[in-house]
């Protein structure tokens, strides 16, 4: 289809206003000026349409003319999309790297996936079947890891007239017929959906199972749900990217989506080094082999990082509709509010609290919704999830700032990072006190059931006595521990190790990194037991100082630390040598 | 780039407010681009495009709108946007904010020339930064450890001995095992002649100053060159180290000056105002400057930056030091408590970080102990922080033995540890093992975050 051109009537940063654009839709995709940047529709007035750039707009100026494509911002999703790494508008990064050098120059433009590739078709049904959106037709193998499964297009229907043979095929090859009801349609290995819109589902339905994470605070004690959404606040130099770093690697989501959100080059290329190197536990092979990354850095431009967790989005819904689990990592949704902030400024629209647009909530409510476990679209009964964690980055770490407070309202899971814990070097710096997740019913059968029947009992006993530690503390500030009668005392030894040897992990450490749930909860029934033990023998008389001199304190806060192959065995032994000990003193107090 | 017309001068300026000037009847006038304003009184100032629109523009003038008014003054459009003419004769020079030489010397003979404004480096075109730059500085060398590629901030206060310390790091800054020095690229903003003038002589002093190129605005130069300053002395240390092959070290000072300029412009503008008058996108503008620092794949040049602030009433939540915290890669926090007990460098480890520091160190980089001994010190030194403030409540006497060891541990860190001579350049060898001797006044079994075969191989042998 041929539009009329536009002309460019003023320029100011990423904002750009242009005449005679009657008929245009917004978020209708067009290109500015002779360079043809990038840029999306964002308002219309009479003829006149107001128009967000992606790429830095120096040098163009009113005159230009303004380029339509009858289409909004979509997504080409088909087999490729593993392993790559893009930016907010699904441009290849390392293939813009070969055209346009280290730098990234402007109008460079990029196929998502290489056309070209040949992939390898196995047809999973015949000719003459009826099928509907959603229904899988055939699949690819994407990578060392992923099934790619070729769908049918939501809102297609109709009878399989013709199908391919097993074989190798580019995403120009139609690979299969479909005699619809406006027609024969070609189906082929690719899908173009716009970014902005939730791909549908047939129902949406509450999340059961938990997103394993090996992150002890975060499993045992604010456990994340698949299908769940959380949100991790903190100021700068709490954890954020360490937390969510280690969600993307261990997490046992069947796709990663990584969405690194106006944040820093050098943390993305950390990433991008590292995941081909780090090995999934489940599958043994490369990270990499089922992650998408996005990387819109700080620097690059703003209303492209608008865009880019609705790329991100978009990416996960897709896979979700092949019936995987997928995990969505967003760092950091703070700095997407402040492009739409920023935008909305240029736009010279009326600010709502602290700058923001008044639209941010139901931005922000409406990107978390696109979680969540669904029915999948389709003949079969199917099932899958999206899970989103996304970061906040508070300014100056306030959490009552308008991007944390309207995120709190919409996400289950809240784990607060906290700077007095950072400074301590208490890493993850999450506080245990003020966190909470609001899954903890929907996953508990399932801890029950696959690790060890008093799981919740023993989650909440723990809890209970941090939150103890934590009143004794401010009697401690008072008087000092030494005037605390006994029993609280031991109180005090039984939460320190917890604190420090329970929730305390460390993420560059080769095993503390992931820590499986068995042994989380192995861990945390002997540090229980511990604590039973310490109670007893003070309540027998044993004296305070020498229960603080116990050997195994030492062993305590050695377990984080033994392989993930040998634990229980070790475990079992050191419980063994714990009671002994504690025994001996009770046998001497006795005697 | 469109034709424009080189040689059509405006004389229709409209308004002239603060920093900016609108000029009407325009034509042809793209964003971004270089204008140049010539006022009744003859001088040409610089200028660029803040906004283009049909039949008008709004332009901020970089050398102050002093002595413009609506009847005599022109306008003419360059068609083209900030550019910097870049040579290696630029070493050993001292120029201003619009990039002139102000040290007597020649003009420099231009190689190429570059848009001030760069672009942003392709992630996967980064290389991470994991080369261990030893500072000869103690807390930052054992505990906030600096990589060559890394952006860290010194925040800062006035009256604090910031320039004192990014000098020293100029000075002593090295990668152990190479020859190769620093070549510094110093950007002031604002900042007096005296503190310009402190750094140029400390340059002289040390010889530094051969390799370093120096840009300057001073305190009484126009605030809104600080704007375009920082960007020039970026885009000669991208042409330095990626061109070059050079090893950069850039330090920019005071970025506190730099926001300011931002805010007034902001101001001029009208514009929605973010938190405390400063523009919704400083964080963007900020990131700007900050992500040109790195390393990239393939060439043997780096930029490694230090910006300093200083943090407005010591408020470390203040707008500036809070965007700049969430886009370096880490801060090194001077207080003003350990400065009073007269400690040099005044460094509060415990608000420092260093984002990259876990993979510039350990075997091979630095030692193997390292990460363990720096982990350990942060614990120590908090407990005995924690500790203090008991004492002022219970007094020392309601202490156990093991606490008291720990309030004396914070105690001697800070005096041996934290500080050190001006001059006083420490090897890592030294620092850690200054490290193991501190710590080995604790008792033995309290040093939980060192693994063993270290305890075994590194704790100092009595006698």
């Amino acid at each position: 289809m041929e539009f009329e051109d536009g002309i460019i009537t003023r320029v100011a940063g990423p904002v750009v206003e242009a005449r005679n654009m009657k008929g245009a839709e917004v978020y209708e995709v067009v290109h500015v000026g002779d360079e043809g940047l990038i840029g999306e529709i964002i308002g219309l007035k009479e003829d006149m349409a107001t128009i967000q750039v992606y790429e830095e707009t120096s040098g163009i100026g009113p005159g230009e003319v303004v380029k339509r494509s009858g289409a909004p911002l979509s997504l080409i999703l088909g087999p490729g999309l593993i392993g790559q790494i893009y930016d907010g508008i699904q441009r290849p990064l390392p293939t813009i790297m070969e055209k346009s050098g280290d730098f990234i120059s402007r109008g460079v433009t990029a196929d998502p996936i290489d056309f070209d590739k040949k992939w390898h078709f196995v047809p999973v049904v015949e000719k003459g079947k009826k099928l509907v959106g959603g229904d899988i037709i055939g699949t690819v193998q994407e990578g060392a890891v992923v099934e790619h499964r070729i769908m049918i297009p939501p809102g297609i229907s109709g009878e399989m007239d013709e199908i391919v043979s097993e074989g190798d095929y580019t995403l120009k090859d139609a690979v299969a017929k479909l005699k619809t009801a406006d027609g024969l349609k070609d189906v082929f290995m690719y899908q173009k959906w716009p970014v902005r819109h939730a791909r549908p589902v047939k129902k949406k339905l509450a999340p059961g199972e938990p997103l394993v994470t090996g992150q002890r605070i975060l499993d045992t004690f604010f456990p994340m749900a698949k299908g769940g959404t959380a949100a991790i606040p903190g100021g700068f130099g709490t954890g954020k990217t360490v937390t969510q770093h280690q969600l993307a690697k261990w997490a046992d989501a069947e796709i990663v989506v990584y969405v690194g959100c106006g944040e820093r080059g050098n943390e993305m290329t950390d990433v991008l080094r590292e995941f081909p190197e780090l090995v999934d536990p489940k599958t043994g092979k490369p990270l990499m082999n089922r992650t998408i990354l996005l990387a819109n850095t700080s620097n690059m431009p703003v209303a492209a990082r608008e865009a880019s967790v609705y790329t991100g989005i978009t990416l996960a819904e897709y896979y979700r509709d092949m019936g995987y689990n997928v995990a969505l990592m967003a760092d950091s949704t703070s700095r997407w509010a402040e492009a739409m902030r920023e935008i909305s400024g240029r736009l010279e629209e009326m600010p709502g609290e602290e700058g923001y647009p008044a639209y941010l909530a139901s931005k922000l409510a409406a990107f978390y919704e696109r979680a969540g476990k669904a029915v999948l679209e389709g003949t079969e009964e199917k099932v899958a999830s999206i899970s989103v964690i996304g970061a906040v980055s508070p300014p100056g770490g306030d959490l009552s700032e308008p991007v944390t407070q309207n995120t709190l309202r919409i996400v289950k899971v809240f784990w607060a990072l906290d700077t007095a814990l950072k400074e301590r070097r208490h890493f993850p710096s999450i506080n245990w006190l003020r966190s909470y997740s609001l899954y903890l019913d929907a996953v508990k059968s399932w801890w029950q059931k696959e690790v060890g029947e008093d799981w919740f009992e023993l989650r909440n006993k723990a809890m209970g006595l941090l939150q103890k530690e934590a009143e004794l503390q401010e009697i401690v500030q008072l008087v000092g521990p030494d005037a605390l009668p006994p029993a609280e005392q031991a109180t005090l030894e039984a939460a320190r190790v917890i604190r420090e040897d329970f929730l305390q992990q460390d993420a560059f450490h080769e095993i503390d990194t992931y820590c499986p749930p068995k042994k989380q909860y192995m861990m945390l029934k002997i540090m229980l037991e511990f604590r039973d033990l310490i109670m007893g023998a003070v309540r027998k008389g044993v004296e305070i100082g020498k229960i603080k001199k116990l050997k195994c304190k030492g062993d305590l806060s050695q377990m984080a630390k033994i392989s993930n192959e040998t634990y229980e065995k070790e475990f079992t032994e050191m419980s063994v040598r714990m009671r002994d000990e504690i025994g001996k003193l009770v046998k001497g107090v006795e005697q | 780039m469109r034709d424009v017309n080189k040689d059509m001068e405006y004389r229709t300026v409209r308004e002239i407010s603060g920093p900016l000037v609108v000029v009407e009847g325009v034509h042809g006038v793209a964003y971004g681009e270089v204008v140049k304003i010539k006022g009744g009184d003859g001088r040409e100032r610089l200028g660029q495009v803040l906004e283009a629109r049909k039949e008008l523009a709004i332009l901020q003038v970089f050398e102050g709108t002093n002595g413009l008014d609506t009847k005599n003054t022109s306008v003419r459009f360059t068609g083209e946007t900030m550019q910097i003419g870049l040579s290696t004769e630029m070493l050993g020079r001292v120029f201003d904010g619009s990039g002139r030489p102000i040290d007597g010397g020649p003009e420099i003979i231009p190689d190429i020339r570059r848009d001030i404004n760069g672009a942003p480096i392709n992630p996967s075109a980064r290389e991470f930064p994991k080369e261990f730059i030893q500072t000869g500085v103690s807390t930052i060398d054992g505990m906030n450890t600096l990589v060559r590629g890394q952006k860290l901030p010194i925040f800062s206060a006035s009256g604090l001995p910031h320039n004192e310390l990014a000098a020293q790091i100029a000075r002593q800054a090295k990668v152990l095992g190479q020859k190769e020095e620093f070549a510094v690229v110093f950007v002031a903003m604002g900042i007096t002649s005296e503190e310009a003038n402190f750094f140029r002589r400390d340059f002289e002093r040390t010889g530094a100053l051969e390799r370093s190129v120096l840009f300057l605005n001073l305190a009484d130069d126009p605030a809104i060159e600080r704007i375009i300053i920082p960007r020039m002395g970026l885009t000669t240390a991208e042409y330095l180290a990626f061109d070059k092959g050079m090893h950069v070290l850039v330090i920019l000072t005071d970025m506190t000056n730099y926001c300011e300029a931002l805010r007034e412009i902001a101001a001029a503008r009208e514009e929605v105002p973010g938190r405390r008058g400063y523009p919704g996108y400083m964080y963007t503008d900020l990131a700007n400057i900050y992500e040109r620092a790195g390393r990239i794949h393939g060439k043997q040049g780096t930029i490694t930056q230090i910006p300093i602030l200083t943090m407005p009433d010591d408020d470390m939540t203040h707008p500036i030091p809070d965007l700049t915290g969430y886009i370096t890669e880490g801060q090194i926090v001077l207080s003003r408590e350990l400065h009073r007990k007269g400690i040099y460098p005044p460094v509060t480890v415990g608000a420092c970080l260093s984002r990259l520091m876990q993979h510039g160190i350990g075997k091979e980089r630095t030692r193997e102990d390292h990460a363990d001994v720096a982990n350990q010190l942060y614990a120590a030194y908090a407990e005995g922080n924690d500790l203090r403030n008991l004492v002022a409540v219970v007094g020392e006497e309601a202490l156990t033995e093991r606490d008291k060891k720990f309030l004396k541990f914070s105690d001697i860190f800070e005096r041996r540890f934290v500080a050190q001579g001006k001059d006083e350049d420490r090897s890592i060898d030294d620092t850690l093992n200054l490290a193991w001797e501190l710590l080995s006044t604790l008792p033995r079994e309290e040093l939980k975050r060192i693994r063993k075969e270290w305890m075994e191989k590194y704790y100092p042998k009595k006698g």
